[in-house]
């Protein structure tokens, strides 16, 4: 997605213009994300001087690296717990983690589940490309059942984690799962967890061409967004249990919001602010 | 109600008679620490059990983690965020936190690391005392660093050396460790608290820039500490673990990466004198010297005694700072004395030792469980005289 940041654009003050260009390969849907939370931000009225985004280690790790607020890229899967830290000293910032399926739910997936509990003031974005990308496509805890990877060559027998309904089981305050594809809804995502407290929870879906399309015979990035596309299914009826991926063309790909303030049967959900575990201001 | 009123005081000056690690988490109160985050974990717990009653009472922040990986995270994590923070813990957690220790290095990070050591390897005796963690808080995490490691003796020692931690962290902008045992954290004990205009304190190095294009977050003058902005200041810091330029940004020169790793140690080490604390007790006219710390180092005190009681003119090095290592001190006293090294280990300390000495050393280990006792240590002490 080299062309959102190689010409101007509304949101260039916001990235980091002298590190351009980017890491990411061309057909890689993290630019976009990362764009799109950018402009999310820029429109929220929030002051960026108090925004700040958490990164684990991946490739969606680098996105600290280009956005233009106070970044941190701190070590594989603690990007939650440091995040933890740095909203707890300072309550007045606004804190996002930016982070990959990898970071987030293998390594680091224990202060998920504790930073829901917490219902910690965070709002935690999941690039989630089925797979770790940056070590060169290794099978992941997103990585579909008999998807090919570098480390399942006769396809992943293990059951893969529906990432809407772990969050929703745990009681997040927003939860929604969009594509790289559909910036308009994402971008309407962002907006509304950043104006919403608690644990809000953000899952976008993008082509790794390298890491994880060519392997499973989605294509070049432009195809495995075609894919998303004609898979995808808006549906408020779908529930988070039944939001599973399985990636392939006779299942659709569930999309949407699926945990917000009003919505009901979505768990435990709600502006609950009690900080179990957490004393103090 | 006046109970209530002193409980509400950062700095409980008077005399308390508090066990070590009551004292230690007086000491991070005092010294102003914003954030403890830990793990509970035997023989450290008290601290943290206080902290929880304590901290929110003046206004900081207690939050108990997942584990030591999101412990040591959230104090990194509170630093940048313009806080004092600290963990406590003992050795399994201390294991688990020395990957983020390393990002702490390497992105300048000051923090407080409390190890309570009990025995290991592994879960080994969890509720006695022991010495062995010396190395792993030097050598603990991958990659060439020079830590600061204090070894206190005594609950005061616990306040003090807390104290100091914090503002060593501040003005090196490093993690620092509190290598305490287990027979110290729990020893009870007389600690004068001083008045708080009495407390040493410095702090970090600041901007002295207004948020702009220009500030460039790993720039170090001559004293090679560059100054620190905090998120939420407006200078849209970047910080990572990569290898980094001055700007923050990640960079794959390898001569960036050799000026920057020499730069990190530097600045520790070339404060060696000042950072290194020994106590010399009876070294003037000693014939033999016990080198030792911590707990260990009441015993050697005691052994010391009673060899001068007989009339062998023995004295003791006691170690304060263990990291960067007294080897300067030791290396003298190699010169004129016999030397003995007493430790709850098999001989981290001594080995160190034995680089400075040409090999004289004289070890009395035990690998931990009990206090080693004075007795072995005076019958080396005879021996040697
Ligand atoms: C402790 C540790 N283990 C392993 C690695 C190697 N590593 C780097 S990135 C990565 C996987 C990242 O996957 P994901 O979070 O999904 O991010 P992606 O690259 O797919 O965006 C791994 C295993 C590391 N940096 N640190
Ligand atoms: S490997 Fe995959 S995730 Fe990483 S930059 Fe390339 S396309 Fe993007
Ligand atoms: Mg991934």
């Amino acid at each position: 997605m080299s062309e959102i940041v190689t010409t101007t654009h509304p949101t260039d003050p916001l990235l980091r213009a002298e590190r351009l260009p980017h890491i990411w390969c061309p057909g890689c849907g993290i630019g976009s994300v990362t764009a799109c939370y950018m402009s999310a931000l820029a429109e929220s009225g929030l002051p960026l001087d108090q925004c700040v985004v958490v990164s684990g280690i991946g490739c969606t790790g680098r996105v600290a690296g280009y956005v233009n607020l106070d970044s941190f890229h701190t070590t594989h899967g603690r990007a939650i717990a440091f995040a933890t830290g740095v909203k707890l000293a300072n309550p007045r910032l606004q804190v996002t983690v930016f982070s990959g399926d990898g970071d987030l739910f293998a390594i680091g997936g224990n202060h998920f589940l504790h930073a829901v509990r917490r219902n910690t003031d965070l709002l935690v974005v999941c690039v989630n490309n089925f797979n770790y990308a940056m070590t060169g496509g290794q099978a992941g805890p997103t990585t579909p059942r008999h998807s090919f990877t570098t480390t399942t060559p006769r396809g992943a027998t293990d059951q893969p984690f529906n990432l809407q309904h772990l969050a929703a089981a745990l009681g997040v305050v927003y939860s929604a799962r969009w594509t790289a594809l559909h910036l308009r809804q994402l971008k309407t995502s962002f907006s509304q967890a950043l104006q919403l407290h608690g644990f809000r929870f953000v899952e976008v879906l993008s082509p790794c061409p390298v890491g994880f399309g060519k392997a499973n015979d989605l294509g070049e990035g432009i195809e495995e967004m075609e894919f998303y596309r004609a898979q995808g299914v808006v549906d408020r009826r779908i529930s988070p249990a039944e939001a599973l991926i399985e990636m392939s063309k006779s299942t659709p790909l569930p999309l949407g919001v699926f945990v917000d303030p009003e919505r009901q049967g979505n768990g435990q959900a709600g502006p609950a602010k009690g900080a179990d575990g957490v004393v103090g201001r | 109600m006046t109970v209530r009123q002193a409980h509400q005081e950062r700095v409980r000056t008077g005399d308390h008679f508090i066990n070590g690690d009551v004292a230690c988490a007086e000491g991070a109160l005092a010294a102003g620490c914003g954030l403890f985050a830990g793990y509970p974990i035997t023989p450290s717990t008290e601290i943290a059990e206080h902290l929880a009653r304590r901290l929110p009472e003046v206004g900081g922040t207690f939050v108990q983690m997942e584990d030591e990986l999101g412990s040591m995270a959230a104090v990194l994590g509170a630093s940048w965020a313009g806080a004092r923070a600290m963990t406590a813990t003992s050795g399994p957690g201390f294991s688990l936190m020395q990957e983020n220790i390393g990002w702490g290095v390497l992105t300048e990070t000051p923090c407080v690391v409390v190890d309570v050591q009990r025995p290991g390897p592994s879960t080994g005796l969890p509720t006695q005392t022991s010495q062995s963690d010396v190395m792993q808080a030097k050598w603990g995490s991958h990659g060439d660093y020079e830590p600061v490691a204090y070894a206190p003796a005594s609950p005061q020692e616990m306040f003090d050396l807390t104290v100091l931690a914090f503002n060593t962290a501040d003005r090196l902008r490093i993690p620092v460790f509190i290598m305490a045992d287990e027979a110290v954290g729990h020893i009870t004990e007389r600690v004068r608290i001083p008045a708080a205009e009495a407390l040493p304190s410095s702090s970090r190095p600041r901007p002295t820039d207004a948020p702009g294009n220009g500030f460039l977050p790993f720039k170090a003058g001559p004293g090679l500490v560059p100054p620190m902005a905090h998120a939420g200041e407006g200078y849209h810091i970047h910080i990572t673990g990569l290898t980094h330029t001055e700007r923050g940004y990640p960079t794959n020169s390898a001569e960036v990466h050799d000026r920057l790793v020499r730069r990190l140690s530097d600045k520790v080490l070339r404060r060696a004198d000042e950072l290194t604390l020994v106590e010399r007790v009876w070294l003037d006219d000693a014939q033999v010297a016990v080198v030792a710390y911590g707990g260990t180092a009441r015993s050697a005190r005691q052994a010391v005694r009673i060899a001068r009681e007989r009339g062998v003119r023995a004295g003791l090095l006691r170690l304060i700072t263990l990291w960067p290592f007294p080897g300067a001190a030791i290396a003298q006293l190699g010169l004129q004395t016999r030397l003995v090294v007493a430790e709850s280990n098999l001989g981290q300390v001594a080995r160190e030792a034995e680089r400075y000495t040409a090999g004289q050393v004289y070890r009395v280990t035990h690998a931990g469980g009990h206090l080693l006792p004075p007795e072995p240590i005076l019958e080396a002490i005879l021996e040697r005289a």
